[in-house]
């Protein structure tokens, strides 16, 4: 069986699973197969877990395109979104800078974090074990909520700014600050997409991928490639924090609630794959929005790792991914 | 054009050059032959830097190659067409091609290269947009040089170009020198196809251990009795 077919079979598979997930649940409830298909609720979170999805893949991608580069998995990358959160926040409800400005400001602020972090960290550890690197990364995981804590206490902060909902059928409302983060996440999965295939850096940012020594003899310095998606991925986690800081509380642990997912989304969709990770995201998303409506919030949680933890049996490397 | 002056250079605890000295001047065609393992490729990744010189001088045109940081030494004029041609096999050929013209002086040159190395391969334009990886190894040569071409290069490091390919393209290959130096480019070639490549050439190294052991026009070594016996098998 060839990669094409395997990836066919995958596709039907999540197919029947999201089909059985939405609807055996509420047949078996409701003893009504039209009854159960007819449920707006079901759809309403259908939506819900789509737009969910795209916040997810913004981060995936933010991830996946430091690790694609810089071979290096960022344990921390959460927290950087965690603390873009936190200047949004301040900006915003302590110091009374307009959004408008506060939102753009967390972007550069996580950007010059990112960058930080490769200068300060990675760079010195680019020739050391793979392990360390992940021991590195997850300390700063730690130096980060604890910098958090100390910094801002453990208080759940709120912007207290609501867009809001708006009725998409009678039944069905959709909060605006959800599709808002929908939008520009696509709007932004579009943008990095046409700036790596269409410049001359996102090709190099490719091509480094692909052989890093290669690139030095085009003319590229390593190190400065390594430096810009540092600082792009950083800009992205900023992004997340501008379309999570309008749904969630920010705390100094709030990055564990999206961290281990964005993290499994990446190795789901085959690290370092940005195609992968991008459906990865609205695979796992659309999981906990329909375990959730059917069960409760923790049981689709409940459902993604299990899928996530069969999918690695099924196909270590990822749905995209290349057996190596 | 480039001048090495007794360099040394190695990997970890082992010594791959000693005591190299070597001369190309503007529009010549030079050969470095020598058997397996007698440090031909580490000759010229200590050339476009991809490892460093431990000792000796190297100039390009009066520039110091040894001073100069890996990723500047594009920009000076040399072109690096790697052993194992070494394309981004996940991407299409003419991303390949783009990464060739990656420096910023290049970049403005762009399309009118693109064209240039089309005229050239007319079979790279067919498959422009073919991942590279999936490209025949004949045309991957074609693509790889066409690679080193983008940056508009005043000298040409080719690195076993011939290697692992059916006789009828190794012919092709070395048609294709010929052309490229009716272009006015300056040609630095490794090869173990000595045979052919003495046709192509006008001086040649012959390197061994490590070392230069012989130099000569290409019509003098093709007629040493040495060379003959040792590298041509006659």
């Amino acid at each position: 069986m060839g990669k094409i077919d395997t990836r066919v079979w995958l596709v039907v598979i999540a197919a029947t699973l999201f089909v059985c997930l939405a609807y055996v649940p509420a047949i078996v409830r409701e003893g009504d197969f039209v009854l159960a298909v007819s449920d707006v609720f079901l759809y309403e979170s259908m939506i819900n877990g789509l737009l969910l999805g795209g916040v997810l893949a913004l981060l995936s991608l933010g991830l996946n395109l430091i690790f694609g580069v810089v071979d290096v998995v960022w344990i921390c990358y959460a927290e950087i979104v965690m603390l873009g959160m936190y200047g949004i926040y301040y900006l915003h409800s302590v110091y009374g800078v307009p959004l408008a400005i506060a939102m753009p400001a967390g972007i550069l602020i996580t950007a010059a974090i990112g960058y930080a972090v490769h200068e300060l960290v990675i760079r010195h550890l680019l020739d050391s074990a793979p392990i360390n690197q992940l021991l590195a990364t997850g300390g700063l995981l730690f130096f980060f909520q604890s910098v958090a804590t100390l910094a801002f206490g453990i208080d759940f902060r709120n912007l207290g700014v609501s867009l809001g909902s708006f009725p998409l059928t009678e039944d069905i409302y959709i909060s605006w600050s959800r599709l808002a983060a929908f939008a520009v996440a696509a709007a932004c999965v579009v943008f990095l997409y046409l700036f790596l295939t269409r410049t001359f850096m996102g090709t190099a940012i490719r091509a480094i991928s692909q052989d890093r020594e290669i690139m030095t003899l085009m003319g590229a310095a390593q190190g400065r490639l390594y430096l810009i998606s540092s600082a792009i991925g950083g800009g992205l986690a900023g992004l997340a924090a501008c379309l999570l800081v309008l749904q969630y509380d920010v705390h100094p642990f709030v990055g564990l609630s999206f961290g281990p997912i964005t993290f499994m989304i990446c190795v789901l969709g085959g690290l370092g794959n940005m195609v992968g990770g991008f459906i990865a995201a609205f695979i796992f998303s659309e999981l906990i929005a329909l375990g959730g409506y059917h069960f409760d919030l923790e049981w689709g949680y409940v459902f993604a790792f299990v899928f996530f933890i069969a999918m690695m049996f099924v196909r270590p490397e990822g749905i995209m991914g290349r057996r190596s | 054009m480039l001048t090495l002056s007794n360099v040394d250079a190695g990997y970890g605890t082992f010594q791959a050059l000693f005591d190299c000295t070597l001369e190309v001047n503007a529009g010549e065609a030079v050969a470095v032959i020598g058997p397996n393992g007698a440090g031909k490729t580490t000759l010229m990744r200590v050339i476009s830097g991809l490892i460093p010189a431990r000792g000796g001088r190297m100039d390009m045109e009066g520039r110091d190659l040894v001073a100069t940081a890996p990723h500047r030494i594009v920009e000076l004029g040399i072109a690096h067409v790697p052993e194992n041609r070494r394309l981004f096999p996940r991407m299409s050929v003419e991303d390949n091609l783009r990464m060739g013209a990656f420096v910023p002086s290049a970049r403005a040159a762009f399309s009118r290269r693109l064209e240039f190395v089309y005229d050239l391969f007319p079979r790279m334009k067919e498959r422009r947009h073919q991942f590279a990886g999936t490209l025949s190894g004949g045309e991957q040569q074609m693509c790889a040089i066409g690679r080193a071409l983008m940056c508009e290069p005043k000298l040409l490091l080719l690195d076993e170009p011939s290697a692992g390919l059916a006789p009828v393209i190794v012919q092709r290959i070395f048609e294709l020198v010929r052309i490229i130096r009716e272009q006015g480019l300056t040609v630095l070639i490794v090869e173990q196809n000595v045979q052919q490549v003495l046709r192509v050439v006008d001086r040649a190294y012959v390197l061994e251990a490590g070392s230069i052991r012989m130099s000569g026009a290409a019509e003098e070594l093709a007629a040493s009795d040495e060379i003959r016996r040792l590298y041509m098998g006659l």
